[in-house]
């Protein structure tokens, strides 16, 4: 029953638009290349400030982050990550326990060596007060961190904690939004993990006379650990 | 939502009058232009980007039940459900039924401007079900049985005391000595209030900015992150969305980001972005095992293929609303629907009929400022024009109004007649407005007056100034 109903709510649509339009169904011909165009996804104009050399990316890139209210930290290597989390933490009194994505690249990390820092590893929980997760890519366009779902890389580390720390790969950074998707695009074989998020900055809200206030929902805080090789 | 628009004349009049509001729109009003201004400023493709949105748009309007399908199609693909629903009636009862079959309680949603249209609230609450919205601006608004003011700030007529005012009223169990001397406090309160409820809730329910053809995704673009607790801690996540959301590609959908943030809030990309396409995957460790999609018409089909099929191209910005001189005087509610503004004024009488809301495309100067800052170059103007005409051929425009307008007709197709008429005026109000260059009130046209000034003539008409002028250059 449900299913017809669906169905007849699909024609009646159908049927609407086609009327307005005054017309049928596409004919073949030019269904056939608006799929083409599906498949191509030409890209429109993309602004000029982000077609740099890569080194000049990821300065534009760090410059965004911190006019977005955000904060980063340039480490040398992965090994280093867990230091410069420490070092984060202890500036803002922070509490060491965080939950951590079981990603691949962050498990291989030294965090033995701190045994301050306890992470978690996993989804974030209500009563977790910090986060660390891993960037898929970053536009330095605006200072955004692509952030798509995956086993490895959990939704909820981007949106319950109260402190949301990323770790990025410099060669992760790219210019403009377009070639991220098309890295990502290439990583999953064209098709969209269930959930991706753009992130640009912490969390805020200006529904109070319209004048800003970080931290409304999300993460009151962002910090970006810059991984430069 | 039933609609005050018959009544804009009233709702203006009070509005104007409303001390509160005043004082919220003279505060708010200049914050808005001038963040937009800034950004704008600093990418200088923006007009170029005009052009590609508008474009994009056409290009989709053109084909919508081709990418409608295509878009449905790869839901599908993804594990998603896609529900068609022609009326707001169909669209409340499927939300309605999936939240029942989740035996939902309390429901979560994000900030959705198709779900004021539809009164989604109204009809779950009916039923038994508590909605509760999670924007900040939208929260108080429902705490204060009110409806937003605003398509992207619903809050926009309020000050930091009403909130205050209203927290206490509504969160009873408040001690009295807790202070909001800051926002912070106030957003504080709403922050831990709010997060027992996506916690306790099976099923939320977000709008979408956009639905994307290629990937059969749907996008949200938020700043509080209220809209991805919404969609990632139920069970089951309805996001609603209309007809002319869909877009073909990610990159069409990346090019109107870039001028939605910069037009709505002057902000060059808004904090959260984010694309949902289907359901929890297998080896997931969050996110809804549920995703449903309800996509409603409810009069937008209609609009093809009419002068207004090129509004079905808003991006629901709010910047033609932010840069017009009537909603600065008078507010949102005024407008008595859903959507305000110069874009309300031109959507309103196609979604809920020209004589429910014939006045609003009278609500305008003509000054022209919202086409020119609206992303996808709507001619809203024109458009409000092409709805005075069709009000006018219709006869619902007061017959003082017509037997005047058919005086003035008798009189400009006579030149000779015209010029004596407008030359004794002209030089009647110079002489009397002579002293301060502006009347505040005029007989016959104190509605006119009420809100503006309407200044005097310098003395001569039109013609009289344009013949001196003529034999000066000869000369
Ligand atoms: S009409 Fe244009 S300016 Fe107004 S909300 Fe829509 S897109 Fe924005």
């Amino acid at each position: 029953m449900a299913g017809d109903i669906a169905t007849e709510g699909r024609a009646t649509i159908l049927g609407a638009i086609r009327r307005g339009l005054k017309r049928g169904p596409l004919p073949e011909d030019q269904a056939h290349m608006l799929r083409e165009r599906l498949v191509e996804h030409p890209r429109h104009l993309i602004p000029a400030r982000s077609r740099i050399p890569h080194p000049a990316q990821v300065t534009l890139f760090l410059a965004n982050v911190e006019k977005e209210f955000g904060t980063s930290a340039l480490v040398p290597d992965a090994a280093a990550v867990p230091a410069a989390v420490a070092d984060y933490l202890a500036a803002q009194n922070l509490p060491t326990a965080f939950a951590m994505a079981p990603h691949p690249e962050l498990e291989a990390m030294p965090w033995a060596e701190r045994p301050m820092l306890r992470p978690r590893v996993g989804r974030a929980e209500a009563t977790d007060l910090v986060s660390v997760q891993q960037a898929f890519a970053a536009v330095a366009e605006t200072g955004t961190l692509m952030l798509p779902s995956a086993p490895e890389r959990p939704t909820t580390l981007n949106l319950l904690p109260d402190t949301a720390i990323v770790v990025l790969r410099a060669d992760a950074v790219v210019g403009a939004y377009e070639e991220a998707w098309d890295r990502l695009r290439a990583a999953t074989g064209g098709s969209m993990p269930r959930n991706v998020m753009l992130v640009t900055g912490p969390s805020r809200s200006a529904d109070i006379e319209q004048t800003l206030e970080l931290g409304a929902h999300g993460p009151r805080r962002l910090h970006v650990v810059l991984v430069e090789t | 939502m039933l609609a005050t628009s018959p009544e804009f004349k009233q709702n203006a009049r009070e509005a104007l009058e409303d001390a509160g509001l005043q004082k919220a729109l003279s505060f708010s009003r200049p914050q808005f232009m001038g963040r937009r201004a800034r950004a704008v400023a600093a990418l200088p493709e923006f007009e170029a980007l005009r052009d590609i949105g508008r474009d994009i748009k056409n290009h989709t309007l053109a084909n919508l039940d081709f990418y409608l399908e295509t878009w449905a199609d790869n839901v599908a693909r993804a594990g998603g459900v896609v529900h068609w629903c022609p009326t707001a009636d169909d669209a409340r009862e499927a939300v309605l039924r999936i939240c029942q079959k989740a035996g939902a309680r309390t429901v979560p949603k994000g900030k959705s401007m198709i779900s004021e249209e539809l009164g989604i609230n109204d009809h779950l609450e009916k039923h038994g079900i508590a909605p509760i919205e999670t924007d900040l601006g939208e929260y108080i608004i429902q705490l204060r049985n009110e409806h937003p003011s605003h398509i992207i700030a619903p809050a926009f007529h309020l000050n930091r005391e009403d909130w205050e005012a209203q927290f206490r009223k509504s969160h009873t169990d408040l001690p009295p000595d807790r202070v909001f001397h800051e926002r912070r406090d106030i957003l504080t309160e709403a922050r831990t209030r709010l997060r027992q409820k996506f916690l306790a809730a099976d099923v939320g329910i977000t709008g979408a900015n956009f639905l994307i053809a290629e990937t059969g995704s749907s996008v949200i673009v938020t700043n509080e992150g209220n809209g991805d607790l919404t969609q990632t801690l139920p069970r089951v996540h309805i996001a609603l969305a209309s007809i002319e959301k869909v877009v073909p590609t990610l990159e069409d959908a990346t090019s109107l980001l870039r001028l939605l943030a910069r037009s709505a809030t002057g902000q060059d990309f808004s904090v959260y972005t984010t694309f949902s396409t289907g359901g929890r995957r297998p080896a997931d460790l969050d996110g809804p095992e549920e995703y449903h999609v309800v996509v409603v018409d409810n009069g937008r089909s209609a609009m093809l293929g009419t002068e207004f099929q090129g509004m079905l191209r808003c991006i629901r910005c709010a910047a033609c609303m932010n840069h017009c001189p009537v909603y600065g005087a008078v507010g949102g509610h005024a407008y008595g629907w859903v959507y305000p503004g110069p874009m309300g004024a031109v959507l309103t009488p196609s979604l809920i009929g020209i004589d429910q809301a014939g006045h609003l495309p009278n609500a305008s100067t003509f000054c022209g400022k919202c086409e020119s800052v609206c992303p996808v170059k709507i001619p809203l103007p024109s458009l409000m024009r092409h709805w005075r005409e069709r009000e006018f051929e219709r006869h619902l425009t007061p017959a003082a109004v017509r037997s005047n307008l058919r005086l003035w007709a008798f009189v400009a197709r006579r030149p000779a007649l015209y010029r004596l008429a407008t030359r004794a005026a002209a030089a009647t109000l110079g002489w009397l407005g002579r002293k301060r260059g502006r009347f505040a009130w005029m007989p016959l046209a104190g509605g006119w007056t009420r809100g503006r000034d309407l200044p005097a003539p310098e003395g001569d008409t039109f013609f009289a100034r344009y013949a001196k002028a003529q034999r000066a250059g000869r000369r």
